[in-house]
């Protein structure tokens, strides 16, 4: 089992890819180590916003994903 | 023969229908304004009003294909929970809100909203409401292709400003 991380909209650019798996259990530390230096800076950005289990996180910095679960990265959006 | 033709008529009898109060679904093809508007308007006899927005691929500039991605775990929820908002805060009799998915070209339609309320002020009203807010708060990213070249460079849009101006009016007293 293990974490996997979904990199949405502009974020799957510069992580070179849609998705990643990564060894659980997964804490904002360790996401900022495993996403690389672009997608990490991204996150710090109040705009971008992380999903863990299908639930927006109100405070990403406490992340806590276990494994089987999905962490997704959500940068600013736009629809319509 | 003929029994291809009674198939044919037993299929346009079994019209569309849209869930009642609300009715939101995402699209991964093409979306069917003029059924979706008459079977909401077939589901509301009790309205006065309806109002309706479509939104399209503006055919102008060079663009040539648009995508729309979302995150389905949160994406339809989202979209529930805002017509939830808009038929309190507007006292709907329904609100309806299909958003397309995938690539689009300039033409096509993205988005159909209708309300329907008592009063026409309700109906506009809760169009905006709910265009505002799948414009920079429902989860959507969308990107364009621009050029003759069929397989130019894709561009993610940035969100605009106008956008969030336009959601922020709902947040502030009236």
């Amino acid at each position: 089992m293990a974490v996997r991380i979904l990199f949405l909209g502009p974020l799957s650019d510069l992580a070179g890819a849609g998705e990643r798996e990564v060894a659980g259990p997964l804490d904002w530390d360790g996401l900022l180590a495993s996403v690389g230096p672009q997608v990490a800076g991204q996150l710090r950005d109040d705009r971008v916003n992380v999903a863990c289990a299908g639930k927006v996180l109100a405070d990403k910095t406490a992340l806590a994903a276990q494994d089987g679960e999905e962490v997704a990265l959500l940068p600013p959006v736009s629809g319509g | 023969m003929a029994r291809k033709w009674r198939c044919s008529l037993r299929c346009r009898v079994a019209r569309l229908s849209v869930r009642s109060p609300a009715d939101i679904r995402l699209l991964d093809r093409g979306l069917s304004v003029g059924e979706g508007l008459a079977a909401f308007n077939a589901a509301h006899g009790e309205a006065g009003a309806i109002a309706s927005f479509l939104g399209k691929v503006r055919p102008d500039g060079d663009v040539k294909a648009l995508e729309l991605t979302h995150y389905a775990p949160l994406t339809q929820p989202g979209m529930e929970s805002l017509a939830q908002q808009a038929i309190a805060r507007f006292s709907l009799d329904g609100v309806l809100a299909w958003h397309r998915v995938g690539v689009m070209q300039p033409g096509d339609a993205i988005v159909l909203v209708a309300a329907a309320a008592r009063h026409r002020r309700d109906a506009f009203d809760a169009t905006m409401f709910v265009m505002d807010h799948l414009k920079s708060a429902a989860w959507f990213w969308k990107r364009e292709r621009r050029g003759s070249d069929p397989d130019g460079e894709w561009r993610w849009v940035e969100p605009r400003g106008e956008d969030h101006a336009d959601l922020a009016r709902w947040t502030t007293p009236d």
